[in-house]
C-alpha cells in the first residue's frame, strides 16, 4: 500500500434504503424526538440555567393544564388538521397548492359578510347553511382559478396560487375597512356581540368545554370523510394515478384537466370551509391574520402524514402543543418569544430530518487496517 | 503477445438497500483489447462500469489501475485515471457547437480555445476515422453523429480506457458498422475499451475477450475465437436454452384495424407520422421497424386515441376510430403497451401497487362511489400465477420490481381485458433472454386466439423470426411492408435508413421478390 493517501475510502457515503419495514420508520421517528427534546433541554439549561424538567412540565401545563386549555389546544389542532385535509388531495396530485391561506380568507369573509348582512335577520339553521356554501363556494372559486389558468394556458400553480394569497389579503384588508365597528378602530370587533347571530352553536352546558365542541366535531368528521375519499373513493384513486403519472392517467382514459380542476375544487373547498370554522366557531370576527400561516403549517402536516389523515391528527397535534407550550414557557419564565421559537425550531428540524434516515443510509469510512490486519 | 493491464477489479461489491448489485466482480481490462461486457439486464454491467467513473463507490473489493491500488470517488478521479465513459444518455449541450461542447469540460489550467480544440479534433478524427464537424450545433446532430461526438470528448481528454454503455442500442446496422471500425483504429492505437451490450452477434464481431456477469455475479471470462451465441447465452442464463421463436401459421383473416392516410404531428408540431397506409389482420403479428424517435410513439399514441391525427383515417371494423376519446377506443378492444425508455412512464402508476395498477382501466366500472379492490386483487393474483411474477405481494409498489416483472404486470393486464387488436412498442425493452422469450409466447399465442398485433420492437433479429410481416419506417414514412421469412436483416437495415423506399420502387412497377401483397393499400383491397 505505497499510495495510501490516494487509495482512501469518501469520509461519508449516501446509500438509499428500499423496503424499510414501518416500524423501523417509526423508531427513528421517534427516536428523532427523543433527540429534539435532549437537545432543547440543553439548550434550555446551558442559556437560562432552568431544570429542563420544569420546563417541559410547564409546556405540558400550557397545552393541557386545565380542561378549557386542553379543549382550545384541541380546538386549534382541528383548524390547522381542517387546512391540512384540504391540501391533501391537491399536493396527493403533486399540484402545488401554496394557496391556503388565500383560500382560508376568502372563505371567511364570506362567512362574515353571512353573520354582518344575515345573522339577525335569518334563523340560525338557515344562516350556518349559507355559511357553510358560501364560505366552501368561495375557498373553491380561489383554488380553481389558478387550476384553469394551469389547465388552459400552463402557467405555474405555485407562484399563482401563492400570489392570490395576497389578493385575498388585500381584499380582506378592504372589508376590515367596510366593516369597521367601531369606526376608527381598523378592526371589525366582534361580529353580532350581543345577538350572537351566526354564531356556530356552543354544545353541553360546560362553559369550559361547550365553544370548543363543534368546531372539533366538524374536522373529525371530515377527516373520516378525507381518509376514505382518498383511499377507496374512485376519485380518490383518479387523483392517485394523476398525481403518480399525468401519462398513464391519459392512457387509462381519464380527463386529467376535469380530475385537476375536480380536486382544487374540493381542497380550496376545505380550507374556505377552514375560514368559516375560524370567524364563525372561534373568533366571530374578521382580519387579515384569520389565517395565521397556518395555510403554510398545514402544508408541513399533510406532507409529514403522507396524506394520510389519521396521522394528521397527531402530526398538527404535535404542532400546535409546541405551539401552546412555547407561549406558556414564555410567560412562566419570562424568556422571550424567540427562546420558544428556538426549541420549536430545533423539534421541527428533528422530525423533519429523520425522514433523511428513513430514506437514507449513512455510511461512515471504516479503518481499512483494523478490518483487515493482513492487508 | 500478453497485453498489459488497464484496469483489474478484484472482489468490488456493490450493494443498493437489500439489491445486491455486484458481488464479488474480478475483472482485467488491458490495453490494446477490447473486452465485451455481456449479461442480462440487471445483471450489474452498468453498476460495475459506473464504479470504474467514479459514479458510485464500491461497498467492498479493489480497483487497481496499472497494477497500482486506487481509489476513485468522484469523476475527476476517474479522469485523472484516464478513464472515459460514454454513457446512453447523452451529456451534451444541444445550443453549443461540437468544439463548444467539448471546450466545456476542459479543465482550468490548461490553455485550451476554441482554435486548438478545433485542430485537435481535426487531428482526432483523422487518427481514428471519425466523421465530426467542430463547427455543428448538437441540435442538429443525430443520434450516431452525438455519439461519435462524446467519444471524441473523451479521447480529447486523454482517455485510454474507454468505455461505452450499449452503444450499439441506437444505431442502425450501418452506423453500427462505422462505430465498430472506429473501435478497431482505436484498439489498434493501444487504447483499452470495454464495451456493453446483449447483442449476442455484436459481442462475437467485435470483442476480444468476453467476461459474463448473471444476477450481479461473475461467471467467466473467456476468448471470443472460443464462444458461440449458444455458449454464450447459456453462460449469461446459467441453463441450456433455444433460440429458436416460434412462428406459428394461422388462418388470415379479415383487417382488423386499417390506418389510411395517416398524417401525425410530433410534440414540436413537426410530421412523425407522414401519409402511412397498413393493416393489421386478426391472428397476425405485424413488426414496425425503425431508428429510434422516427415515428414509433406518436403512430402508439394516436391509434390509442392520445393524439389526434392531423389527417386520414383509422378504421377498427369498419368504423372510423380516429375521433374517438382513448375511453371509446378502450371499450372497442384495442389495447395499446409503450415501454418507454425509462420503462415506467406509460401505462403503469410506478408508486402504487400491484392490484392498483389492475384495476387501470376498469375502476370506472360499476355505479358504487368506492373503487373495486377484491377483483383488482384477484386479478393481480392471476397474472403473478400465470406469467410468474417475482413479488413479495399484489400490494407492493410495481417499482420495486424488476423491469422484466413490471413489464409482465403491464402486458398481464393488457391480455386479461380481452384485447382484439393488441398494439405493442418494445415490450421486451431491456428484458433478459428468459423473460424476453416467454413474452414472444404470450404474443404468439394471442396470434392463434385471432388477435391483432402491432409489435413495435428494436431487435431485426426477433423481428425476422416472431412477425409474419415487417413495416419499415424511416423519418415518418413507410418504406414498404415485406414478409418476414423472405426479407434480410441488411434490406430492413437499408430501408430504415432510407436507402431503398419500397413503396417509391413500386411505382416503377419494379416488385422485389419478397414482398408482401398487402404492401400496397390499394392492391391488398382487390
Amino acid at each position: 500500500m505505497s499510495h495510501y493517501g490516494s487509495t482512501k475510502e469518501p469520509l461519508i457515503r449516501i446509500v438509499k434504503r428500499d423496503g424499510l419495514k414501518s416500524w423501523i420508520g417509526w423508531l427513528i421517528r421517534a427516536g428523532a424526538i427523543l433527540a429534539a427534546l435532549l437537545i432543547c433541554a440543553l439548550f434550555v439549561f446551558t442559556i437560562t440555567k432552568l431544570n429542563p424538567l420544569e420546563v417541559y412540565e410547564s409546556m405540558t401545563k400550557g397545552a393541557f393544564g386545565t380542561t378549557r386549555r386542553m379543549w382550545i389546544t384541541f380546538q386549534d389542532t382541528a383548524l390547522l388538521l381542517c387546512v391540512a385535509l384540504g391540501l391533501a388531495p391537491a399536493f396527493k396530485m403533486k399540484f402545488w397548492n401554496i394557496g391556503a391561506e388565500g383560500q382560508i380568507l376568502v372563505g371567511g369573509i364570506s362567512t362574515a359578510a353571512c353573520m354582518i348582512y344575515l345573522g339577525d335577520v335569518l334563523p340560525l339553521w338557515l344562516t350556518i347553511i349559507i355559511m357553510v356554501v358560501a364560505s366552501s363556494l368561495s375557498g373553491a372559486l380561489w383554488g380553481l382559478i389558478p387550476a384553469l389558468f394551469k389547465s388552459k394556458w400552463g402557467t405555474n400553480e405555485t407562484l399563482f396560487t401563492l400570489m392570490m394569497n395576497y389578493i385575498a389579503i388585500q381584499l380582506t384588508a378592504f372589508f376590515v375597512a367596510l366593516w369597521e365597528n367601531p369606526v376608527g378602530s381598523n378592526t371589525v370587533g366582534v361580529i353580532n356581540l350581543r345577538t350572537r347571530g351566526g354564531w356556530l352553536p356552543e354544545i353541553g352546558s360546560n362553559r369550559m368545554v361547550s365553544p370548543y365542541v363543534l368546531p372539533v366535531l366538524i374536522v373529525l368528521g371530515l377527516t373520516v370523510f378525507m381518509f376514505f375519499y382518498l383511499r377507496n373513493s374512485k376519485q380518490g384513486y383518479e387523483i392517485s394515478i394523476v398525481g403518480d403519472s399525468e401519462n398513464t392517467a391519459r392512457y387509462a382514459g381519464m380527463n386529467v384537466k376535469k380530475i385537476v380542476l375536480r380536486t382544487m375544487l374540493l381542497s380550496g373547498g376545505i380550507c374556505g370551509l377552514a375560514g368559516f370554522i375560524n370567524v364563525a366557531g372561534v373568533g366571530h370576527t374578521i382580519s387579515t391574520n384569520v389565517a395565521g400561516g397556518r395555510g403554510f403549517t398545514a402544508i408541513i402536516v399533510a406532507w409529514l402524514a403522507k396524506f394520510n389523515s389519521f396521522v394528521m391528527i397527531f402530526v398538527s397535534l404535535l404542532l400546535i402543543f409546541l405551539e401552546k407550550g412555547a407561549s406558556q414557557i414564555a410567560s412562566d419564565y419570562g424568556l422571550n418569544n424567540e427562546a420558544s421559537e428556538i426549541m420549536k425550531g430545533i423539534i421541527l428540524f428533528f422530525v423533519l430530518g429523520s425522514e433523511f434516515f428513513i430514506n437514507y443510509r449513512v455510511i461512515f469510512r471504516k479503518n481499512k487496517k483494523e478490518e483487515e490486519p493482513n492487508a | 503477445m500478453e497485453q498489459s493491464s488497464a484496469i483489474r477489479l478484484e472482489n468490488v461489491t456493490k450493494t443498493f438497500g437489500s439489491v445486491v448489485a455486484n458481488k464479488d466482480i474480478c475483472l482485467d481490462i488491458r490495453y490494446g483489447e477490447i473486452l465485451s461486457l455481456l449479461g442480462e439486464n440487471g445483471s450489474g454491467k452498468t453498476t460495475l462500469m459506473n464504479m470504474l467513473s467514479g459514479i458510485y463507490f464500491p461497498d467492498s473489493g479493489t480497483i487497481y489501475a496499472n497494477g497500482e491500488e486506487v481509489s476513485i470517488r468522484s469523476p475527476k478521479d476517474a479522469y485523472d485515471l484516464n478513464i472515459g465513459m460514454i454513457h446512453q444518455h447523452f451529456k451534451l449541450v444541444d445550443l453549443f457547437t461540437a468544439a463548444e461542447n467539448i471546450l466545456l469540460g476542459t479543465h482550468k489550467g490548461k490553455k485550451d480555445n476554441l482554435q486548438t480544440v478545433v485542430t485537435r479534433i481535426r487531428e482526432i478524427c483523422d487518427e481514428y476515422g471519425f466523421e465530426v464537424d467542430p463547427y455543428q450545433k448538437v441540435y442538429n446532430m443525430s443520434v450516431s453523429q452525438k455519439q461519435t461526438l462524446e467519444i471524441i470528448k473523451v479521447l480529447y481528454h486523454g482517455a485510454e480506457i474507454l468505455i461505452l454503455d450499449e452503444p450499439t442500442a441506437v444505431l442502425t446496422l450501418q452506423e453500427t458498422r462505422r462505430l465498430f471500425h472506429v473501435l478497431r483504429n482505436m484498439k489498434a492505437a493501444g487504447k483499452a475499451i470495454v464495451i456493453i451490450t446483449h447483442k449476442l452477434n455484436e459481442v462475437l464481431e467485435i470483442s476480444d475477450r468476453v467476461s459474463i456477469l448473471r444476477r450481479g455475479e461473475y461467471i467467466d471470462t473467456v476468448e471470443t475465437k472460443d464462444a458461440t451465441e449458444l455458449s454464450l447465452t447459456e453462460m449469461m442464463v446459467g441453463k441450456k436454452v433455444s433460440l429458436d421463436i416460434a412462428r406459428p401459421e394461422t388462418e388470415k383473416k379479415l383487417p382488423l384495424l386499417e390506418l389510411r392516410n395517416l398524417t401525425i404531428k410530433n410534440d414540436e408540431g413537426n410530421l412523425a407520422i407522414k401519409d402511412v397506409n397498413f393493416y393489421i389482420r386478426g391472428g397476425e403479428i405485424l413488426g414496425v421497424a425503425g431508428i429510434a424517435g422516427c415515428g414509433q410513439k406518436e403512430l402508439c399514441e394516436t391509434i390509442a386515441g392520445l393524439r389526434k391525427p392531423e389527417r386520414g383515417m383509422m378504421i377498427h371494423q369498419g368504423e372510423d376510430i380516429s375521433t374517438m376519446s382513448p375511453k371509446e377506443i378502450l371499450n372497442k378492444g384495442i389495447s395499446m403497451s409503450f415501454i418507454p425508455e425509462d420503462r415506467l412512464g406509460m401505462g403503469l402508476a410506478p408508486s402504487l401497487s400491484i392490484t392498483d395498477n389492475m384495476i387501470l382501466k376498469t375502476y370506472s366500472e360499476g355505479h358504487s362511489p368506492f373503487v373495486n379492490r377484491k377483483k383488482g386483487r384477484s386479478e393481480a393474483e392471476a397474472v403473478i400465477q400465470n406469467l410468474g411474477v417475482v413479488t413479495p405481494s399484489t400490494e407492493t409498489p410495481v417499482r420495486r420490481l424488476s423491469g422484466g416483472n413490471v413489464q409482465k404486470v403491464l402486458l398481464g393486464r393488457e391480455i386479461k381485458s380481452g384485447p382484439n387488436v393488441i398494439i405493442t412498442a418494445y415490450p421486451v425493452r431491456g428484458l433478459d433472454i428468459n423473460s424476453s422469450y416467454l413474452i414472444y409466447d404470450i404474443l404468439n399465442q394471442q396470434k392463434l386466439n385471432g388477435v391483432g398485433v402491432l409489435f413495435i420492437g428494436e431487435d431485426l433479429d426477433v423481428m425476422l423470426s416472431l412477425c409474419d410481416k415487417i413495416m419499415v419506417l424511416c423519418h415518418g414514412e413507410v418504406m414498404g411492408i415485406v414478409n418476414a421469412a423472405n426479407t434480410t436483416k441488411e434490406e430492413l437495415g437499408l430501408m430504415m435508413t432510407g436507402a431503398i423506399n419500397l413503396t417509391k420502387e413500386r411505382t416503377t412497377e419494379t416488385k422485389k421478390p419478397g414482398i408482401a401483397p398487402d404492401s400496397y393499400i390499394e392492391e391488398g383491397d382487390k
